[in-house]
């Protein structure tokens, strides 16, 4: 017994050492996309840890012990914003106890309130589904808004870190040279994909659709953060038929159930995105992201 | 852009002096504008036209936010807030409830035997259809430093109570934060959450009978959160003791608190799929003239009374599963709590000399009970549920009675049973805000009166998006 009870004490000693309390900033990003760009602009200077995977809804997850531990910790929290979070990061702000992380300190950095945002209802209704007042918040599949949420992610580091402040602006610098020359490749490479009619699961690929042009021609939510209803795919089979689309879409943590469904019934192929870093083996970084994603778009547009 | 313009304008502006000039910097002076002024129609020829692309790829979003698409900054002020005094207003949100019982037995005539009764509201809902409490609640961050919420229930008998009302601390240093107020004490799992999140109609017996169904105290909470990568917190409350097990209802006129309670929670993850916590909490309290109805053995009714010590200590434990963590397909909660507590002090049999006259002796008990639940979503929209509960009325020793002074009879109540039931749901939720239940009961809290609960429920919430706890 006691032997049992030293190791259970041991255990919980080694689990309770506190975080390393090491010179590195230690930045909580809510998803994936904002974890790897932190890694892009803060390298070794930061310690960076992801709220949610690239398998994980970020409408949907829960405030869970460890996300609270982890905020404890944070120096800064790194997010999408406009209502993406809602469900859970106000509790990580109160349950935390952390007072350097809280909206309007310095270590609070919403990445939405940088870009423009697209899709801004009109009228704000739940009527209308899970609508977001503040605009579609999957703003990171446009490339041209993660440049400028390194932007502002680089100058906070810097704020945050200040004896750090250059090696966050030349770490900036490379990597908008590397971006920019991408995103000049990317556009090129997928010119064809100008005007292509698309269905998506969510509208979680507004962003992309609008990047490159292409043409949202349905969704298999029959309202936003709406599951399929029966009803809907129907309906969405018929319109199919009548004004063909060239594919389906869906992000690695939609399930291919409905997507799969659609695909059989109208001959269309459907594409699995990875939405975001970690969605798939190649999107091991923003670049693959969008490597991988554009690779997987243009080998169903011949 | 723009301080190139001024630039080429103003020299613009000095091109009649260089007249002055020699020809040659005069020509050299001209060239230059020609290129500065070429250079800048194809930029803004360049930039015209991203606008365009930018124009015709956002589809329906705004003209104008397309023109503010050259400045970031400027972007940041696009989205429609509103201004003035309404920009301002707090978070509001409504939960709606609603039942449709059938039951056996009547609600009204609804006992747990072998637990001293508690006033709360431990009936299962009523016979037939009902509306259940609105909840109105309002929060905002007060200033930097603070943090308010109100929560008001409006009873379907026309009353309204003050659920919660609260402020907490937002900006302590070294992982503390402090509460004060009226809010739900963090003693055990389901009590810190709010009804309309709970994955049955009603609380489960243990919660019933040991925190009279929802306790909430005024008062103040300190809690402190471990900088580990294991979840741990630690906290006490201090508060009035308003309710059960404190009492008289509304607490005692004294300094100092009437009521204490101390908690710690470890959590964490097992891979990505699973997330749990475990907590530990102990509640003391001393009541003064708790007092509670009762038949006597003569069949009329009375009011006994206790004054004493009560001791509670609650083991609770949750646990989440979703494949990937990813809950929207399909997940899987476990849930379950132990209680034990321990009372002594004295028990004044018929305060108001309803009966054989007031007479008053020792009163000591211990007694426990648990309940343990699964929940499992099985498709999108869709779960079903399954708990089981069990209180064991321990040892209970009446003064009164061990002097022959009275009868066990005349205490029907404290007799000594084991509450017993079996709960079934199944649940539908067309969206993260509506959902409705159809939960089955066999409730055997009462000696000799096993009762049979169907019930229908409906929980919406209109408003502000809210954020449940884990």
């Amino acid at each position: 017994m006691n032997t049992v009870l030293k190791s259970i004490l041991a255990l919980l000693g080694a689990a309770l050492i506190p975080l390393q309390a090491a010179a590195a900033v230690n930045v909580l990003a809510c998803e994936p996309e904002w974890a790897a760009l932190a890694n892009e602009i803060g390298g070794d200077r930061v310690t960076v840890n992801s709220a949610t995977t690239a398998l994980q809804d970020p409408h949907r997850i829960e405030a869970r012990p460890s996300l609270i531990a982890r905020a404890r910790s944070a120096d800064l929290v790194l997010c999408t914003g406009s209502d993406l979070e809602v469900g859970w990061l106000p509790l990580l702000f109160t349950q935390s106890g952390n007072a350097r992380i809280q909206p309007g300190t310095p270590g609070y950095l919403e990445a939405s309130q940088f870009v423009v945002r697209i899709e801004i209802p009109k009228v704000v209704d739940r009527a209308m589904g899970d609508v977001h007042p503040g605009g579609n918040p999957h703003i990171h599949l446009d490339p041209r808004n993660i440049a400028k949420v390194a932007d502002a992610l680089a100058a906070r580091l810097a704020q945050i870190d200040a004896p750090n402040a250059d090696a966050y602006k030349s770490r900036l610098a490379a990597f908008l040279t590397r971006w920019q020359a991408a995103i000049e490749r990317w556009e090129k490479d997928a010119a064809r994909l100008k005007g292509v009619p698309v269905v998506v699961y969510h509208k979680d690929n507004s962003y992309l659709i609008a990047w490159l042009g292409m043409r949202e021609a349905g969704s298999l939510e029959p309202k936003p953060g709406l599951p399929a209803t029966p009803a809907h795919l129907a309906e969405l089979v018929e319109r199919m038929k009548r004004e063909p689309a060239k594919v389906i879409l869906y992000s690695a943590y939609n399930s291919a159930k409905a997507a799969e469904f659609l695909a059989s019934r109208t001959g269309m192929p459907a594409v699995m995105l990875p939405y975001t870093v970690g969605g798939s083996d190649k999107a091991k970084d923003l670049f693959g992201l969008f490597d991988d994603t554009l690779a997987r778009l243009l080998a169903t547009v011949k | 852009m723009k301080n190139h313009w001024l630039i080429a304008v103003t020299l613009a502006a000095f091109c009649p002096q260089a007249h002055a000039a020699g020809e040659d910097e005069m020509r050299e002076l001209r060239e230059q504008v020609r290129q500065l002024k070429e250079n800048y129609e194809k930029r803004i020829e360049a930039l015209e036209k991203r606008l365009l692309q930018a124009e015709q790829a956002a589809g329906k979003a705004e003209v104008a936010a397309s023109n503010a698409q050259a400045s970031a900054n400027q972007a940041a002020s696009v989205g429609a807030r509103p201004s003035g005094e309404s920009a301002f207003n707090p978070g509001i949100s409504l939960i709606l409830n609603g039942t449709y019982g059938n039951l056996k037995r009547d609600p009204a005539a609804y006992r747990i035997t072998g637990f001293a009764p508690t006033r709360g509201e431990v009936a299962p809902p009523n016979r037939g259809l009902s509306l259940g409490e609105s909840e109105l609640v309002i929060s905002a961050n007060i200033d930097p430093n603070f943090r308010g919420t109100l929560i008001a229930a409006i009873a379907p008998d026309d009353s309204i109570a003050v659920e919660e009302g609260f402020i907490q601390t937002l900006g302590l240093p070294g992982g503390f934060s402090v509460k004060a107020g009226r809010f739900l004490s963090s003693v055990g799992y389901l009590n810190e959450t709010h009804a309309h999140a709970w994955d049955f109609v009603d609380a489960s017996l243990a919660n019933k009978v040991f925190l009279g169904n929802h306790l909430s105290e005024d008062g103040v909470q300190v809690k402190w959160v471990a900088p580990t990568e294991l979840y741990f917190d630690l906290g006490f409350e201090a508060g009035r003791g308003r309710k059960f097990p404190g009492g008289p209802d509304g607490g005692r006129s004294k300094n100092g608190f009437g009521s204490g309670t101390l908690f710690a929670h470890l959590g964490g993850d097992i891979g990505a799929s699973t997330a749990w916590r475990l907590g530990l909490s102990h509640l003391r309290t001393s009541a003064q003239d708790r007092t509670y109805a009762d038949l006597d053995s003569a069949g009329v009714g009375v009011t006994n009374s206790f004054t004493g010590r009560s001791r509670l200590w609650v083991v609770d434990g949750v646990l989440k599963w979703a494949p990937q963590g990813n809950a929207t397909q399909t997940n899987f909660k476990l849930q379950g709590e132990y209680f034990r507590r321990t009372e002594d002090g004295s028990l004044t049999y018929d305060t108001t000399a309803a009966s054989l006259g007031t007479q008053a002796g020792s009163y000591a008990s211990r007694q426990s009970g648990y309940y343990a639940q699964a929940v499992y979503q099985f498709m999108p929209r869709w779960r079903a549920g399954y708990r089981y509960d069990r209180l064991s009325a321990g040892t209970t020793s009446i003064g009164l009675v061990n002097a022959g002074t009275l009868a066990a009879a005349d205490f029907p109540i404290l007799g000594g049973y084991n509450p017993t039931r079996n709960t079934f749901m199944v649940d539908w939720s067309p969206s993260e805000f509506s959902r409705v239940r159809l939960q089955f009961a066999r409730d055997r809290s009462q000696f000799g009166a096993a009762d049979s609960q169907v019930l229908v429920q409906y929980i919406m919430s209109l408003g502000a998006h809210g954020a449940h706890k884990f």
